[in-house]
């Protein structure tokens, strides 16, 4: 009786039947795939690569959290791939606007000779761990990196997201060392400054 | 004397490259006396910890 499917097919479908998640992990997938790559059709064409790929291996899936660790594993190489091919025509323009430019924040943190001022200086986070399984946390996490400069967060999701090389994003990017290096100590400051004052100072004081 | 300013600098950039043997020694001097500059050292870790359960999680779900 091909009607009557076993459980495990049924829990696997229902996966893809739960609307509010799907549509939820389809932004995710987005919002990533947008950051690395500009063009919003090969972002879709990513994202539905990925989502038809995930539909095709359905039985693999009994757990919404197992689908979307694979599925933003495929979205990763796509996205790689992606980047790999695409060269980079707006290189020159973001060299020009690039590393020679100042940093506003830089300038609020440290003083005349370079030190810390008094009430910026970093402070121990107690017990980092627990963050990770806060959701709350990672709702801070993602506005912090949202408020990072376009091409801060950008290198910085390259690096430290989808796990590339420091010389491969250059060699993409055709950005030197140097300016891989500057953007992402500055993408680096901010966002510690962003969870230190909105989580783990927030968390203490409370 | 290193500052604070170079000192974070190449805090990040360990995380991209080995220092060279003159930036380690000036570094761990500079660490010593600044508890500020050693407490970003360790949250660059921490930030590139937090960055890899963002990927593997893609959040929202708590760890088993």
């Amino acid at each position: 009786m091909t009607l009557i499917s076993s459980n495990n097919e049924m829990s696997s479908q229902s996966i893809f039947h739960d609307q509010h998640f799907i549509h939820s992990l389809r932004q995710q997938m987005l919002k990533f795939a947008m950051l690395q790559i500009h063009d919003e059709h090969l972002a879709e064409d990513a994202v539905q690569e990925a989502m038809i790929s995930a539909y095709q291996h359905i039985d693999k899936f009994k757990r919404q959290a197992a689908l979307k660790t694979w599925i933003f594993a495929i979205l990763k190489n796509k996205l790689i791939d992606l980047l790999r091919k695409e060269k980079h025509t707006t290189a020159i323009s973001q060299l020009e606007e690039g590393c020679s430019q100042g940093d506003s924040l830089m300038e609020k943190l440290f003083n005349d000779h370079g030190h810390w001022h008094k009430h910026e200086k970093p402070v121990k986070w107690e017990q980092p761990d627990t963050g990770i399984e806060n959701e709350h946390f990672w709702r801070v996490f993602d506005t912090c990196l949202n408020a990072l400069p376009e091409r801060y967060g950008r290198f910085f999701m390259m690096r430290e997201f989808l796990e590339l090389d420091s010389s491969e994003i250059c060699q993409n990017e055709a950005i030197s060392t140097n300016h891989l290096n500057v953007t992402l100590y500055r993408a680096r400051v901010r966002l510690r400054e962003c969870l230190e004052n909105n989580w783990y100072e927030s968390e203490k004081s409370q | 004397m290193m500052n604070c300013k170079q000192a974070t600098r190449l805090l990040s950039e360990r995380m991209e490259r080995p220092l060279t043997a003159k930036e380690k020694v000036a570094l761990t001097m500079h660490i010593t006396i600044c508890s500020g500059c050693k407490q970003f050292g360790k949250q660059m870790k921490e930030l590139r910890n937090i960055s890899k359960c963002y990927m593997k999680e893609e959040n929202k779900h708590p760890k088993k």
